[in-house]
Order: C-alpha cells, then sequence, then structure tokens
C-alpha cells in the first residue's frame, strides 16, 4: 500500500489527457493521472507520486521546503522549537 | 532523486535522533505502533530502530495486504489459474504468498499460466492483447490501491472488453484499527499513521482514535525523516497530554483526501459485510466487492471458486504478530519451520511482514529465536 | 563440511528459484549436485575447479547462458557466453586461454539470429584474447530453448601473481568492487518490456581481464578473495564468503557505486541493487595494507574508474553480511531465496 515513487513529469499529452509520462532518475513510465487532475492543469515538471502505475497526488514543492526547513531547526536554538510548535497546531 | 534523497539527510536524521533522545524522557516508556506495512519495511530497511533510544518501542501492525489475506482466498485464486483459458495476473508482492498446494510461482513452475504485473493497467493490456485468453487480475491492497483497480475496471467496463475480470480482495485500513484498540491487552501510546492511504482517505478518517481512545496518530511519510520527525511530533503531543490527529506527509496527503479518487470506489466497489482477516478474525464493512453494475467483470461472479476456509497451522502465531502482542522472533516458528525460504504464514513472505523484515533486515546478534530460550 | 552444517536438498522439484543464485540455488548445488556428482568437497566450490595434469596446474571452469531475450541493450547472449567464462577464470586468478562453445538451438530461430550471436562471440573472444577452439552444436523442438542456450567450458593457467582463497580472508581486509552494480539485471527486466520502464541503460557485459589484470600486477600478494557477482547480485557473493570464511562483512552504503537509473528502477520496483545480476564486474577482499594500492590500479586499468572501497571484513556478527548507512543505522543484507521480484506494498 505503501511502495509509491515521486516522479517528474516530463511528457503530456493534450489529445490524451489521462496519461503522463514521469521521470525517477532517468527512469521513465506512462503513467494514468486520472486521480490528479483538477481545475490546475498539470505541467511538464510538476512532481507527482505514482503507485502501481497510477499518480496518487501531486507534491507540494512549499509542504516539502516547509518541512526541510523544521527538520533544519531542529536541534537549535529553544526558541526555534517553541516557533515549531505553534505551526505544526495551526497547520490543520 | 528529488523528494527522497533530502528526506534521507544523514546530518538531519541526527539531529532528528537527537531530538527523540531528549524528549523520551527515560522513566517513561514508550509503545509506538506504526500500521503501515510500509512503515515497516521502511523502518528496517534503513535500520530505524538504531535511532531509537531503548525506551521507545515499535509495535508493527496489521497494515499489510498481503500478510492478512487468508490462505483460503489464495487458494481461491490459484483455483482460477487451474482453468486453462484464463491468464492469472498478479503483483510481484503475491507470488510466493504459499497456498495449500503452494505459492503463486511453485503453480507457474507447475504449469499454471501465473504472471507477474506492476500495474492493473498492465493486466488489462493483456486481455486486450490476449482476446482469447480470460485475464483475471487478483487484487489486493489497501485503499491505496483500490482507486487504481477501480479506474481499470471503469477503463474496461468503457471498452466493453468481455475477457478481463478482477479477483477483488481490497480491504480498508479504519476497521483493522479499530481491531488493534479493541484488542484486550493492547497497551498503545500513539500511532505512526499511514502514509499513502491517507493520500486516498485523506486525516479525518482517523479522528475518533483520538476522541475516542485518546492515542495521537500523526501520518508519516515513509523516507528515513519522516518517520523520525513523526516520532518527534507524537512525543510532543504526548508530552503535552493531547491526542490529535497530525499530518507529517503533508506534501503529498491531503487532508480533505482524494476526490476523484473517493469518487472512483464509490463507483466502482462497495464493502462487503464482513470479511476474515488473517489473525484477525472476521470484521464486519471492512473489505471490498465490486458493485452489481460491475458484476461482468468479477471473477468471482464469473468462475467458481471454491470459497473454503483454511485456518493456519496451530503452531503459527501470525495473528498475535500481526496485533503486535508479540515480536516476530518471539513465535515458536520463527526462523525454524518458518523462513523466507519456506514460509509458513504470509508475514513471512510478503516483504512489508514484520517478520520477512525482521529476518532479513535486523542484525541478529543479541536476538535469540524461542527455540535456543527453550521456550 | 562437519556433519552437522551439511545441507540436505529435500524439495520434491526444480523450481526456478534454484537458479537464481541465491540461498535455493546453494542449497541445490551443495545439497545435491555437489554430493552426489563430485563427492566430499576438500574447499568451498569456487567459480573454477583448479586440475593438476602431470604437474601443471590449470583453471577449469564450466558455464551456461539462458536469457531472455536474446539480444538486449549493450550486447546478446553471445557476448555473456564469452565474457561469462572468461570473467570466471579471471575471477579464479586464472589467465584464460580457450573456450569450447556448445550452442543449443530451436527450431524455427532464424539464421540471421544465429549469425550475430556467432560474430558477437567471435568478437568478444578476439576482445578478450581467448581461442575459442571448438564446441557441439544441437537442435531442439520449437517452443523450448527460449531461442538459444548457450553452454561453455573454459580453461586457463594459473596467475603465479594471484593465490588466494576464502579461508586467507581476515578481519580488518578491505572489499573492494570494480564498478557500479546492477546495470545488467535491471536492463534486461526492462528488455523483457513486462514492465513499461524506459531507461537509457545497458548491460555491463564485458572482460574484467584488463582490471584483474591491473589489480594482480599492483597487488597482487595482498588479494584474498574474488569473484564475480552475477546471478544473485553482490549480495549473493558475499554472503557465500562470510559463510565460507566464518566472518562478518560490513559495507558502507554511502560508497557502493550505483547508477541514478539503476537506483531509479529499483526504487520504483522495490528492489535491492545489491540483489542484482552483474556481467562485467567483480568484488575482491584484499588486505589492508594493500586497500588504496588496489583501488588505484583498478581505477588505471580501462574501464575500471568507477572502482570502490566498498567496505570490510569484521569478526561479528559472524557469517553475515551487514550494511550501515551514514547516519548510523545498521540492517543485514541478506541472501535472497530466488529472483528479486518487484513489489507493489
Amino acid at each position: 500500500m505503501c511502495l509509491a515513487i515521486p516522479g517528474k513529469i516530463v511528457e503530456l499529452f493534450p489529445d490524451q489527457p489521462h496519461l503522463a509520462v514521469i521521470e525517477v532518475s532517468g527512469v521513465r513510465r506512462k503513467v494514468n493521472v486520472d486521480l490528479v487532475r483538477d481545475e490546475v492543469p498539470l505541467a511538464v515538471s510538476d512532481w507527482l507520486l505514482i503507485h502501481v502505475g497510477f499518480a496518487m497526488s501531486r507534491i507540494s514543492a512549499e509542504y516539502a521546503d516547509e518541512q526541510m526547513r523544521l527538520l533544519t531547526m531542529l536541534g537549535e536554538a529553544d526558541q526555534a522549537i517553541t516557533e515549531i510548535e505553534g505551526y505544526e497546531f495551526n497547520q490543520s | 532523486m528529488k523528494y527522497v534523497d533530502e528526506f534521507r539527510d544523514a546530518k538531519l536524521i541526527r539531529q532528528a535522533a537527537a531530538e527523540i533522545r531528549k524528549l523520551a524522557t527515560p522513566d517513561k516508556h514508550f509503545r509506538l505502533m506504526e500500521v503501515c506495512g510500509g512503515h515497516t519495511h521502511a523502518i528496517y530497511r534503513f535500520a530505524l530502530a538504531d535511532l531509537l533510544p531503548e525506551n521507545i518501542e515499535l509495535v508493527h501492525g496489521p497494515g499489510c495486504p498481503v500478510c492478512v489475506l487468508p490462505m483460503g482466498r489464495v487458494d481461491d485464486g490459484l483455483s482460477l489459474a487451474s482453468d486453462p483459458k484464463v491468464i492469472l495476473t498478479v503483483f510481484g508482492d503475491m507470488m510466493r504468498v504459499p497456498g495449500r498446494t503452494g505459492s503463486p510461482l511453485e503453480h507457474k513452475a507447475r504449469g499454471a499460466d501465473i504472471r507477474m504485473v506492476y500495474s492493473p493497467l498492465d493486466a488489462l493490456k493483456l486481455a486486450r492483447e490476449n482476446p482469447d485468453r480470460e485475464v483475471v487480475f487478483f487484487a489486493i491492497g489497501f485503499e491505496t490501491t483500490a482507486p487504481s483497480t477501480a479506474l481499470t475496471l471503469r477503463q474496461a467496463r468503457a471498452l466493453g472488453l468481455r475477457n478481463f475480470s478482477v479477483f477483488c480482495n481490497h480491504v480498508t485500513i479504519i476497521p483493522a484499527i479499530r481491531a488493534i484498540l479493541d484488542s484486550p491487552g493492547m497497551r498503545i501510546d500513539a500511532f505512526i499513521g499511514p502514509g499513502h492511504v491517507s493520500t486516498v482517505i485523506g486525516c479525518r478518517p482517523y479522528e475518533f482514535i483520538t476522541t475516542r481512545y485518546g492515542k495521537p496518530l500523526v501520518t508519516s511519510g515513509f523516507e528515513p525523516l519522516d518517520v523520525l520527525q513523526s516520532i518527534v511530533m507524537i512525543l510532543r503531543q504526548l508530552d503535552s497530554g493531547i491526542a490529535i490527529v497530525e499530518n507529517q506527509y503533508a506534501r503529498v496527503v491531503p487532508w480533505e483526501g482524494n476526490i476523484p479518487a473517493l469518487r472512483v470506489l464509490a463507483e466502482v466497489f462497495e464493502l462487503r459485510p464482513y470479511f476474515e482477516w488473517r489473525g484477525l478474525g472476521f470484521i464486519s464493512q471492512s473489505a471490498l466487492r465490486l458493485r452489481d453494475e460491475y458484476a461482468e467483470w468479477d471473477a468471482e461472479k464469473r468462475f467458481h471458486v471454491p470459497g473454503v476456509r483454511v485456518t493456519d497451522p496451530k503452531a503459527a502465531q501470525c495473528g498475535e504478530v500481526l496485533k503486535g502482542v508479540l515480536k516476530p522472533h518471539q513465535c515458536k516458528l520463527f526462523g525454524r519451520e518458518c523462513t523466507p525460504e519456506k514460509p509458513v504464514g504470509a508475514l513471512m513472505v510478503s516483504s512489508e511482514g514484520a517478520c520477512a523484515a525482521f529476518h532479513n533486515y535486523a542484525v541478529r546478534t543479541g536476538v535469540t529465536t524461542a527455540a535456543s530460550t527453550g521456550s | 563440511m562437519p556433519a552437522s552444517q551439511r545441507i540436505r536438498f529435500a524439495d520434491a522439484q526444480i523450481e526456478m528459484a534454484h537458479g537464481a543464485g541465491g540461498k535455493a540455488s546453494r542449497r541445490l548445488i551443495e545439497g545435491l549436485i555437489a554430493p552426489l556428482m563430485i563427492g566430499p568437497l576438500a574447499n568451498p566450490l569456487g567459480d573454477s575447479a583448479i586440475v593438476d595434469i602431470e604437474g601443471v596446474q590449470l583453471a577449469f571452469t564450466a558455464d551456461s547462458f539462458v536469457v531472455r531475450p536474446l539480444r538486449f541493450p549493450g550486447g546478446s547472449i553471445g557476448d555473456l557466453a564469452v565474457n561469462g567464462t572468461v570473467n570466471d577464470l579471471a575471477v579464479s586468478g586464472a589467465k584464460p586461454v580457450a573456450l569450447l562453445v556448445t550452442l543449443i538451438l530451436e527450431a524455427g530461430l532464424s539464421t540471421e539470429s544465429l549469425e550475430m550471436e556467432l560474430r558477437a562471440i567471435a568478437s568478444a573472444a578476439l576482445n578478450a584474447g581467448v581461442a575459442v577452439v571448438g564446441g557441439d552444436t544441437k537442435v531442439v523442438e520449437h517452443g523450448m530453448a527460449d531461442g538459444m542456450y548457450i553452454t561453455t567450458a573454459g580453461i586457463g593457467t594459473l596467475d603465479k601473481r594471484l593465490v588466494f582463497s576464502s579461508s586467507l580472508v581476515r578481519p580488518g581486509d578491505k572489499v573492494l568492487l570494480s564498478g557500479p552494480i546492477g546495470d545488467h539485471g535491471i536492463t534486461i527486466l526492462l528488455a523483457r518490456g513486462e514492465i513499461d520502464l524506459d531507461a537509457d541503460l545497458q548491460s555491463d557485459t564485458r572482460s574484467i581481464l584488463p582490471m584483474v589484470d591491473a589489480l594482480a600486477g599492483a597487488a597482487g600478494p595482498g588479494v584474498r578473495w574474488m569473484r564475480d557477482p552475477t546471478r544473485g547480485g553482490v549480495a549473493s557473493a558475499l554472503n557465500e564468503l562470510a559463510r565460507d570464511a566464518d566472518v562478518a562483512i560490513a559495507l558502507s552504503e554511502e560508497t557502493v557505486p550505483v547508477r541514478a537509473q539503476v537506483r531509479g528502477a529499483c526504487e520504483l520496483l522495490g528492489l535491492e541493487p545489491l540483489h542484482i545480476a552483474n556481467e562485467g564486474q567483480f568484488v575482491a577482499v584484499v588486505a589492508a595494507e594493500y586497500a588504496e594500492m588496489a583501488l588505484a590500479a583498478v581505477r588505471g586499468a580501462p574501464g575500471g574508474h568507477e572502482a570502490a572501497l566498498i567496505g570490510e571484513v569484521r569478526e561479528t556478527p559472524a557469517r553475515t553480511v551487514i550494511s550501515c548507512s551514514a547516519y548510523g543505522g545498521t540492517r543485514v543484507v541478506d541472501m535472497l531465496v530466488g529472483d528479486p521480484l518487484p513489489r507493489i506494498c
């Protein structure tokens, strides 16, 4: 339920909107993107989470960056830690 | 690999581990359950337990869809392959799972047409390319994988494909978690919540765990930093005496879930009144079957499956390991009668099964089997 | 081998797993084939046998090649046949001299295909500096032999610079790998077309003689053990060593060279690069004081520029291969039962 890998869109097909070619470290596969299509159109260079040949989710660069920021701050000054706690409770 | 490598950064991992050691006050003992088999695999593959202090105990949960599949259902699937017209397609995970008369791989060696696929779409493609054969897809998995099966069925129906069907063994995660929580003698302090199941169902379905049972749950990613960060978040909740659902895996998990996925699930599947889970017994409303509109693509309706219940060998303690009551090496058969080469139960076959993961990855110095302790 | 450790083969029939180079293969070979066909073994089975012919010692090896598809990016079955046999001899400390090549052809195989393989064999032999001096040919019915099976026998003289055995391996010795792992196995998996992945990747099939020659010249006295990690990958080869020498082998995860595409394919499919077959690499154990010299020599040889020191021999945990991550986690790298299977969970 669990093996899902981030892949970058390298090709889209205007006449086949349910498909995209994604690439993971130079390995390419055509995947079905029906589950991640919404008002915002997909674009080449978007990152998707891939599971058994289907895109499950769009990967949010903002959330990823935010997470890295939090992780980088772990182990630093206590003020930073308090700030993190405040952020986490506000997130949902 | 982007979105992978940065979450395996050694320096940040050591930092997170240090933070955990700070938060895990020595006078307390923490029992954290990771529900999902993928997390069990990650914990062993990345040796994360090495980084945790002694007073944090990781308990493996039942979220391994191969592990909870009763042997009778494996036999049912294999019986389909005995029809010479049938091409049975299975995920790699299923190939070595033992049925009563052998695993799919062993049946294949004896001549059954059983082929491994990476995606249900590969099975659909096989059906289109082989109009004179019957292609059956052995569907397993929790809510992560079910939408893919559903979309494939939708396509089969749209194409009017007559030689494709699905043998459906999809199960749902919430009933499994509830069964753990209601288990007598269960003492879990908090949950490392499923990551990829949550991309489909979102985080709301877990709220009952915090409100009714008072246990924190953090939906977690699968890289080392994800799991460690989730543990930090759990420890902070436990320290503050609160219990809420938090989303550590926000870069991928939407709080409300994936609407198109939930929609296609509702269109194609309905809940079975009950389903047998290996080790957990019969659980109501815990598994999916195809709706009547899709009856034509339901392998159980198209073919006759024996539907025989096969009880586990008495000595095998799969159920207790699944519920986290026993650690893998505490099962009497572990490492002796039951090994990855000659597995008795599915937990030793599936690479995310607690027993296989432990057997294959855990450094076994100092860990004694039941045999050597004489118990 | 002491009676208590004797392996018994109790399977009722032969399965694919018995050919995968992992635990099942080892059980078949050590539990059934070797005892019945060869007799009690004085030494652990190596890649080649040493025969003494009137005082002259020669290395003697056999190999068989079963691959589908016959042609793939980077090579073909003909290349594998020659390079595989040459490499078996090389990692046994021998200089290949001559090969015999047996062809089992499936009725229906096109002459064009056969011709391509014959040319591949001739060209690979020329490249490796060996002579193909004979062989045999049989034709079997359509539906057998996957097009073509090739078996070989190879013979060579012993390279006096390389005298080693697993019994010489000691804690403190270093592990040397000649280049990136997984290229061949993943190329074949993708070439079969069942998985529907595309990658710019090719088999690493080649003769490792130039690298081994360089190693022998610069660090011969320090070489303790060598193996070519084909089916079963580096994991199987090192697990066999750990068992034979009763030592632990500790790999440093981040030092093991893996190409990005191999890594990507393995992550996508849930495979472990250490379990994947290679056809142009060797793994060696070298005494610590020779390690840097050995590495420099291999790196300086044609094709050896990606060689790396990937770990060391230790006393514990005995008979086990472990991998240590950069952040301090340690996991066991086990030998697989059968072929590595992609997973979705």
